[in-house]
This record gives C-alpha cells, sequence and structure tokens, in this order.
C-alpha cells in the first residue's frame, strides 16, 4: 500500500515536513515536485509530523509535491551483476547501465555480534615498503589515510587497491572532485580490476544528502560479498567530507553541537560505519581504508581525532610519504611474525635509527657540531628516505627487507645497529 | 515480552527516543517494550524511561527504532533496568543489557537481532548446593544461607540485598543439587512477611547494594604486577583511578594487561563503546590462559561486558551499571573484584547523545549539567566494605577516558579527576617514544599507598623529575653547554625510565613484575641513583650508562628464582660501586 501526501508544512534546508499518519521511523518516501523528484528518509516523527531528509536537496521541492510513502527504508540491489558498475552516491546508475531494482538488501542493517568474529591473521600485501615493513595491513583491518588538503591521497589509496590481492573492491567517493572520480575510474580500468569493483561515487557537485548514503550503501554491498565468501576491500573517500554532510543535517535540525559545530553523535556516527570491517567465522572479510583529509593539517580536529579513536592504527601521509612515526597499524603483531623472520627487527631497529638520524638532523639544523655517529645517521636517513620511504618504491615485501640490509650495511658498521647477532649472520650484505 | 497491562502510545519518535502517551502511572527509569512487527515477528524494544511530563514518558529504547510509527504500543513493565545475580556468571560474555552473546549468536548467526532476549543463566543446570545456616538463625540482606561451588569460588547464597531489617530464617533445604529456580530457603522479615530465597535475584543496575556492614578506607594495595603503577602510582583495593590518554596511547592494553596480571580474585570488563576487535582478542585467548595463582583458566574468573562501538548507544550508557552491579554481587561473597572500564568517554558521550535529544540545556562541550554528578555517582559504587559476616570485599574501579584532542581539560576527564584516587595519564610523547606503558611519570598521581618505601619513590620522583628537565635545557644550549653534574642527572633519569617505569608487557618475566622483586629491585635502582660516580667525561658516562642499562634489561628478563638472578644483581651492584666515590 502507498500512501500519498500533498501538504508540505516547512522546508529548512535538506529537511521538509509533512503533516501524515502511520509513516514509520526510518521509512522512505518519493518526494515529487513539478520540476524534479527524489527520494527522502524520515528522520523525526512528532505526533503528526513528519520530518524527512531529501537525498536530493532541499532546493526546488515545492509546498504541493506529492509525498508517497514506500514502506521501507534504504535498500539496494546485491547481486555479481554489480561488478563493474558504477552508481551515484544513492544507488542509481551513473554508467549507462541498466537499473538494478531487484534482489534487494536493507542497508545500515545490524551489527556483527562480536562473539562471531575471528582474531585476523592474513596480511594484505600492497607493494608499498613503509606499509608491508613498517605497518603491515591486516585483512579485515578499519584504517584511514590521515592526509592535509594537497597530498596524492586518492592515489596512495589506488595504488593500494590495485596491489592488494582482494576478491572485489568497493569504492565509495563522498564529495569526490569529478576528475578524482574519473581518475579512478580509469586506473581499475587500466589494470583491469573494473570487473571485480563495484562504485558508488558521490561528487561535490551532487546532493549533500547522498553524500550521507554513499558510505552506507557501499559498506552493506560490501558486507554482502564478504558473507558469500569473498575478500572484499571497501575504501572510502573522503570520510571528512561525509562528516561535514552530517554536521550540515544536525545544524538544520537544530541540534546542539559538541565541538566546532559538529555533532555530538560524531563518534558513534563514524563507528558504526567503520565497525562494518570484519573476518567472518566461516565465510568471507572485510577491509575498511579510507581517506580522512585534515582541516587545518591538525589531528585534533574533530573528524580525525573521533577517528583514531575507532580504527586500528591510520597511515599519516606528509609530504607526499607515509610518515613512519605518526603511522600506526595497531594489527601488524598479528602478522609479522609470520612473513621473515628478520621483518620485526628490520622495522624496529629501522625506526629507531631513523628517530636518531631525525635527532641529528635537528642538531644539525641548530648548528651544534657533527660527530663521526651523526654523519652515519645523516647518510642513513637519505637513502632511508629515497629508498624506501619514496612513493614510487613499489617491491614486495622480501624484497623491502633486503633493502632495509642494503640501506643498513651502506650506512652503519654490522656492530653498530644492535640487531641480534644470529640474524646479522644471516642477512648483513657483505 | 513480559505482559503488562499498563500500555501506552507512541507520540513521537526521534533517534532512540521515543516520547509515549500513557494513562495510567509510570515509574521513571522502569523498563518498557516497544512493540513493534519484524519480518513476521512479534518482537518488543527493551527501553527506559528517562523523563515524564505530563501525559507524556519520554523512553530511551535499547534498541534501533527504525520501523517505529506513531500510535505503536508500547507495554510499561513497573520494574527497573535489572540484572540477574546468581552463579553461573563467570567466564561469561554479556551485552549491556546483560544479554548472553552467545546465545543470540546460535539463534541469529552473524548479526545481532533486536528485541530478542535471553537469560543470563542456565536455568536448567543443577548446582550443588551447601546450607551455612539454621532455621531460627537471624540473618539480613547480602547473609548468605549457603552456596554453591563456582569456578574456584563458593557463590555465596543470600538473603535479598532488597530485604529491609532484620528476618528469621524459617526453612533451609538440604545439601544437594538445585536448579537457580527452586526455593532453597524461606526467610521471614520484620513485618512477618515471607520471602522465598533461590539460587538468583534480581538487582536494579542504578542503584549500589548496600547490603554491608560499613564502608572502609582502602589501604592495601592491589599489585598489577606494572612497576610505574604499583611502585609510582600505585592502586588500592577498592580504589578508584582513572586512565585518560590520546587515541593509541596504550589505554586498552592496559587494561589488558591489568585484567591478565592483577591480584583479585574477579575481574569484570566492561567493553563501553570500543572496538569489537579488542573483545574478540579477550574472549579467544583467555579461555587459554593460565592464572598463574589458581591454575584454571583467565576466563573463569573473568566476566565481560561488551557493548563496543557500532552497538546500540543507549545500552552503552547502561552497560557501566551492569557492570558494576555484577561486580558488587561478587563482592559481597568477601571477594577482590576490578572494574575495568573502556571507554568511560563513550558512556559519557551517551549521556550526551541523550541528553542533546531531551533538549536539555547543555553544559561544556554540549555535555549535560549533570556530567559530573553521574561521573562521581559511579566511581562511588567502588570501594572495600566490610560485609555483615566479618569478611571484606572490594571492587576496585578502573576507567579509562579518551579525552577529544587528547587534551586532558575536557569536561570527562576533569570531572573523573574529581573523585578517584589515582590518575594514571598516558602522554602521546611517551607512546610516540615507544616508552611503554606510556604512562607519564611526571604528571601522575595517587593517594594510595604502594608496595615500596615511600620515601625512596619521592626521592627518585625528585630525581627523575631534575633529569628530565636537564634533557629539556639540553635540546636548547646542547652537550658542550651542560655541566657534568647535571649530566649525570639526567643519565640516572633515563637509566631509572628506561630499567624500571618502562617494561615489556610483551616479555612474560619483564611483563609481569610481582610486589616481592618490585621492592628489590627498586632498592637496587634506588642505590645506583644514589652514587656519585667518578667518570670525568660525557662521553665515559654516556658509555657506561648505556651498558648499564643494557645489562639491567637482561637482568630484568630473568626469572627471580632463576640462579643467574642474584649473580646479576650482585654483578650490577659491584659495577657501579667500582665506578663510584665512597659515599
Ligand atoms: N605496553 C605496550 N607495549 C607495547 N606496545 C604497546 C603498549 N601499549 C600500547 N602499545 C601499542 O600501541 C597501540 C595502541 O594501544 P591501545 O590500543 O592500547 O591504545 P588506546 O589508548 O586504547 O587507543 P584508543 O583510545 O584509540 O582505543 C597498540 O596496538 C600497540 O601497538
Ligand atoms: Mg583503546
Amino acid at each position: 500500500m502507498h500512501r500519498i501526501f500533498h501538504r508540505i508544512e516547512q522546508i529548512a534546508g535538506n529537511v521538509i515536513m509533512v503533516q501524515a499518519d502511520d509513516v514509520a521511523y526510518g521509512e522512505l518516501a518519493e518526494v515529487s515536485s513539478p520540476k524534479n523528484s527524489s527520494l527522502a528518509q524520515v528522520i523525526r516523527l512528532e505526533r503528526g509530523r513528519v520530518y524527512l531528509q531529501v537525498f536530493g536537496g532541499g532546493r526546488g521541492v515545492a509546498t504541493n509535491a506529492k509525498i508517497r510513502f514506500l514502506g521501507h527504508g534504504v535498500r539496494m540491489h546485491f547481486s555479481d551483476s554489480l561488478l563493474g558498475r558504477i552508481f551515484t552516491g544513492g544507488g542509481l546508475p551513473r554508467d549507462k547501465g541498466p537499473a538494478l531494482t531487484d534482489a534487494l538488501i536493507e542497508v545500515a542493517g545490524p551489527p556483527v555480534n562480536p562473539v562471531k568474529r575471528v582474531v585476523p591473521t592474513r596480511m594484505v600485501r600492497t607493494g608499498i615498503p613503509m606499509i608491508d615493513v613498517f605497518n603491515t595491513l591486516v585483512e579485515s583491518q578499519k584504517l584511514p589515510i590521515f592526509s592535509s588538503a594537497g597530498e596524492p591521497y586518492n592515489l596512495l589509496l589506488a595504488r593500494i587497491a590495485m596491489q592488494a590481492e582482494v576478491d572485489v573492491i568497493v569504492l565509495a567517493g563522498m564529495g569526490l572532485k569529478h576528475d578524482d572520480y574519473l581518475f579512478f575510474r580509469d586506473m581499475l580500468e587500466e589494470h583491469g580490476a573494473l570487473s571485480r569493483a563495484v562504485l558508488f561515487i558521490h561528487t561535490a557537485a551532487d546532493p549533500t544528502v547522498e553524500c550521507l548514503l554513499a558510505p552506507d550503501i557501499a559498506l552493506a554491498v560490501a558486507e554482502a560479498f564478504a558473507l558469500k565468501g569473498r575478500r572484499v576491500l571497501c575504501l572510502l573517500t573522503d570520510m571528512t567530507n561525509f562528516c561535514d554532510a552530517l554536521k550540515e543535517i544536525a545544524n538544520t535540525m537544530e541540534q546542539i553541537p559538541s565541538t566546532r559545530g559538529y555533532p555530538g553523535d560524531l563518534y558513534s556516527q563514524l563507528a558504526s560505519r567503520y565497525e562494518k570491517a570484519v573476518d567472518f567465522h566461516g565465510a568471507g572479510s572485510l577491509t575498511v581504508l579510507t581517506v580522512t583529509t585534515m582541516p587545518g593539517d591538525d589531528v585534533t580536529h574533530p573528524v580525525p581525532d573521533n577517528t583514531g579513536y575507532i580504527t586500528e592504527g591510520q597511515f599519516y601521509l606528509k609530504g607526499g610519504r607515509i610518515e613512519p612515526f605518526g603511522s600506526l597499524s595497531r594489527l601488524k603483531q598479528l602478522v609479522n611474525d609470520k612473513t621473515r623472520k628478520d621483518h620485526r627487527t628490520v622495522m624496529n631497529v629501522m625506526i629507531q635509527l631513523y628517530a636518531e638520524a631525525r635527532e641529528a638532523k635537528e642538531k644539525q639544523a641548530m648548528g651544534f657540531r657533527m660527530n663521526a655517529w651523526d654523519r652515519k645517521l645523516l647518510t642513513y636517513a637519505r637513502l632511508f628516505e629515497t629508498e624506501m620511504m619514496d612513493l614510487s618504491v613499489n617491491l614486495p615485501l622480501e624484497d623491502a627487507l633486503d633493502r632495509g640490509w642494503s640501506i643498513l650495511a651502506r650506512s652503519f658498521d654490522r656492530q653498530e645497529t644492535a640487531i641480534p647477532s644470529a640474524l646479522i649472520e644471516e642477512f648483513w650484505p657483505a | 515480552m513480559q505482559h503488562s497491562d499498563n500500555i501506552g502510545r507512541i507520540m513521537g519518535v526521534g533517534g532512540n527516543l521515543v516520547t509515549v502517551e500513557f494513562d495510567l502511572p509510570v515509574v521513571q527509569n522502569e523498563v518498557a517494550y516497544v512493540r513493534l512487527e519484524e519480518q513476521g515477528r512479534h518482537v518488543g524494544l527493551k527501553a527506559e524511561v528517562i523523563r515524564v511530563r505530563g501525559r507524556y514518558a519520554d523512553v530511551q529504547v535499547f534498541e534501533p527504532t527504525h520501523g517505529l510509527c506513531v500510535g505503536d504500543k508500547v507495554a510499561f513493565t513497573g520494574e527497573l533496568l535489572s540484572v540477574e545475580l546468581g552463579p553461573g556468571l563467570l567466564g561469561q560474555v554479556f551485552d549491556g543489557l546483560q544479554n548472553p552473546l552467545d546465545a543470540i549468536a546460535a539463534e541469529h548467526g552473524f548479526f545481532l537481532a533486536r528485541g530478542s532476549y535471553y537469560r543470563p543463566l542456565d536455568a536448567q543446570r543443577r548446582w550443588d548446593f551447601t546450607p551455612c545456616a539454621r532455621p531460627g538463625e537471624r540473618l539480613r540482606a547480602g547473609m548468605p544461607v549457603g552456596h554453591v561451588p563456582e569456578a574456584i569460588f563458593r557463590h555465596a547464597i543470600m538473603v535479598p540485598y532488597g530485604l529491609k531489617g532484620w528476618c528469621t530464617l524459617v526453612s533451609l533445604v538440604e545439601e544437594g543439587a538445585y536448579t537457580i529456580d527452586e526455593v532453597v530457603a524461606v526467610v521471614l522479615d520484620e513485618d512477618r512477611r515471607e520471602h522465598e530465597i533461590r539460587l538468583t535475584q534480581h538487582w536494579p543496575v542504578k542503584i549500589p547494594i548496600t547490603a554491608y556492614a560499613e564502608r572502609l578506607r582502602p589501604t592495601q594495595p592491589m599489585t598489577t604486577k606494572i612497576r610505574i603503577i604499583d611502585t609510582y602510582n600505585p592502586v588500592a583495593l577498592g580504589g578508584v583511578y582513572c586512565i585518560p590518554g590520546p587515541f593509541g596511547a596504550g589505554k586498552t592494553v592496559l587494561q589488558q594487561i591489568t585484567s591478565r596480571h592483577a591480584d583479585v580474585d574477579v575481574v569484570v570488563v566492561a567493553a563501553c563503546g570500543e572496538r569489537a576487535g579488542e573483545v574478540v582478542e579477550t574472549i579467544r585467548t583467555f579461555p587459554e590462559l593460565e592464572d598463574p595463582r589458581t591454575g584454571r583458566s583467565l576466563m573463569e574468573r573473568t566476566i565481560i561486558i561488551c557493548n563496543t562501538s557500532s552497538m546500540p548507544v543507549a545500552s552503552r550508557e547502561a552497560s557501566v551499571y551492569t557492570a558494576v552491579t555484577l561486580a558488587e554481587h561478587y563482592r559481597q561473597m568477601g571477594l577482590k573484584v576490578l572494574l575495568l572500564a573502556d571507554s568511560t568517554s563513550r558512556w559519557a558521550q551517551a549521556l550526551r547523545e541523550m541528553s542533546g535529544r531531551l533538549e536539555e540545556i547543555p553544559g561544556e562541550e554540549a555535555f549535560p549539567a549533570y556530567l559530573e554528578s553521574v561521573v562521581a555517582a559511579f566511581y562511588e559504587r567502588g570501594g572495600v566494605m566490610r560485609l555483615h559476616t566479618g569478611e571484606t570485599g572490594s571492587v576496585t574501579i578502573g576507567g579509562t577516558v579518551s579525552p577529544a584532542g587528547g587534551n586532558f581539560e575536557e569536561p570527562v576527564t576533569q570531572a573523573t579527576l574529581k573523585v578517584v584516587g589515582a590518575f594514571l595519564g598516558l602522554s602521546r610523547a611517551r607512546s610516540d617514544a615507544r616508552r611503554y606503558p606510556a604512562i607519564d611519570p611526571l604528571d601522575s598521581w595517587s593517594h594510595y599507598d604502594g608496595v615500596v618505601d615511600p620515601a625512596q619513590v619521592a626521592e627518585a620522583r625528585r630525581l627523575l623529575a631534575q633529569g628530565f628537565e636537564v634533557k629539556q635545557m639540553m635540546q636548547v644550549v646542547g652537550d658542550e653547554g651542560t655541566s657534568l653534574e647535571d649530566y649525570f642527572l639526567y643519565l640516572k633519569a633515563e637509566f631509572l625510565d628506561a630499567v624500571y617505569l618502562q617494561q615489556d608487557a610483551f616479555d612474560p618475566v619483564d611483563g609481569a613484575t610481582d610486589a616481592d622483586r618490585q621492592r628489590r629491585v627498586f632498592g637496587l635502582v634506588s642505590e645506583i641513583l644514589a652514587m656519585d660516580f667518578t667518570m670525568q667525561d660525557k662521553d665515559a658516562a654516556k658509555r657506561f650508562f648505556l651498558a648499564l642499562t643494557q645489562t639491567f634489561l637482561d637482568f630484568n628478563r630473568i626469572p627471580m628464582d632463576d640462579e643467574k638472578f642474584e649473580d646479576m644483581e650482585r654483578s650490577i651492584r659491584t659495577r657501579c660501586k667500582e665506578a663510584a666515590r665512597d659515599a
């Protein structure tokens, strides 16, 4: 039964209010004005008053618009025919393919029961030494790239996606520049990865509310693939745009903001998305990799701050490199003891020495005298930065570890690195 | 769903706040069920009345509310939000409302299903009951009439906590096996009303259990085997402490280590609004880990209350109360209970979300004005109590705080600092430098007594502050501009930090230092710190301390009962004495 109502009593921002009864909280409605039409979702019920958030935005909505309630919440088609397709943030075709209206799954479904999760054990290889060696990505991890505005974060995201050995890639773009959308599409195509990818693209020109939908639809689809036993990588860029859209809606609804205008439930909102990352006991897995741009390059800004409290570490992109100090993979210890026996040692020693090298650099900058050890450290820092940290370096983990040994051997004597003798014997280059 | 004659109607829905019109009286904080039909299944979503205005009750629903309509029915139960207390709680994993997650998984598979509630305790299982009272005996609430074995404990079966005044035991069953629902005793209260006693009872989570004789001052240390806590910033049994810190600084790891090593009988872990993955690690590893004191699995002394960040926010708020109520129950048996809540900020945020929906006047950072009193009331539930039996039992509470931006000048940290007896502040600088545990040794404090001589600790603290000050100065003036005397202070402070305050959580020996070893090793460290070394230049001094640190770290990895322990202790002492002037 479709119920139709006509009189809109209030339009504010993207939220409209209509008098209607027998409407369910969270239900979808179709709002048709003479010039345009859009889906909308019920976000508040107050006696006979129904508040709806219009996905297409409030602009152009007429007070005599026809509002038809659909009797269900947000849904999305799910089947293998999604693969290779490109949709809008709201789940409508953006490519020339057919609309998919059958085999629907609920978007924003219930959380996974914690006792049905397993402790993750598989490494995701990316070919990027700063990740594979120093902050190993683990299947089912949730991890953002923290980045300031000008950094090549989408490039990094795309590279990881291309190299990761996963069955399905689901990409949600939020407030994406059109160029970046084309970049992702072409990159997937060139690498022959489009046929195992699904894209949900909300561009900066599209209505704000669709920005909120894109990650939910993408995660619902990704989760459904994972339940079918696939290893899924879900990419969400840029989560800061998503948070800004949340802020906009909250302000329209006159909610009291907590910090810098963001709603008090920002943490819960982000967590319910990130926590979709999972390794299912007896099915597939879902890894969630996102971009969080930091306004003003400030990690204490509410978006990166709340994100850091939720995710399992972060890759910190700075000056075109993955920063070794701010970056952290909290799950790395679950896998890096099973790769190669020198992995953990190389990881620890190289970072400790690089930290010392940084102090030497500061000392140099302050005009203090450089001793012999300082000079070795400076050589080391230069080699480390150009041969390891540079984003263009692309090596399998084993080769990256070998290169690590080579850098150490070219910078230091074998007894200067505090590496256990047994490993020195086996790995130190002749 | 419970039957009820008191039915209201939904008038409004916004998030998990539902406004209900009612006709018969309702009780503030009573439980109500919001009726909903989902996929052909009639369910009732559990909710709690949190405000009443005129004929309207605002209820917070402990589940997602999509699908609810104006006019839908709401059944009021007249009961406050309660938990069931009885044998069989240990070793279980519950959600914030005490639903056993395993039972939900058995029925619904991978996902949580709203409106599905299960009994926390096994009603089929029979427990071997041994009576310990005699008919005619005078008893009070919280006094045992018998007990059943649970894990390594005797789970006391007590006169219900809510019973007022003295009562007389009328009858008691014989020793034997009983289910939790069988009546094992009957008492007569002062008004000559009869009360049946079963192996279980219910208690409202937001009301502290007060069936004890008196509160005592927490004086005995609770050893955690973490040196920077036990020696430097100790926690007392029955004390309350907090661990604020920015993300990734090591709060959760610290809680996990504490839950393994703390010298207590029962640990209640409240995973409140944090990552599911972290709880999974505990759920999967604890059954395999051995409790060194008992030889049994760690899980047998642990209860996990798990309301992770993607689970409903309102039950997150309830979860800390559920956890503390279970803790109080085991305290009533004369046990030492530790409650670890990670993170209390998520609980405070749940309060904030609800307060916002209620359109209350917001305080700082939109937290409700009553935040402080709510936080204080929660920590007040910790304590060491003398029970009516003469035994003592304690609830120690350790809560992590996740301050926005890592800045402690924020409402939740500040409200918490006012009520705790120890503050273990984690610093970003220390965790970045991988100095774990990243508890800031200068900023943190404790009002409790520790395991080593306080005078020794005070001396070490002073030296540490001075040494770190020199270190800061050196960054400005360089090594050249620092006197040799100051340089020694700096080296000693770094030494103390490296070999004593930092601890390798992953090493089986270094990771857990008991009180005896702390006293002994701290004695040695103090001796060294007091020495007047003879090295004439900084390089020589630095070399000496680097080598000493290396040896000491090896020493930290040798068990105290190993024969090498004393040799090494002696050689360290000799080596230092040889490098120092006679005092
Ligand atoms: N004592 C320790 N020893 C070694 N590593 C540690 C220690 N404490 C923390 N770490 C490292 O830091 C990471 C983050 O620690 P943890 O998860 O405890 O942080 P947290 O303070 O709980 O962060 P959040 O607020 O985001 O939950 C761990 O995954 C681990 O790699
Ligand atoms: Mg944590």
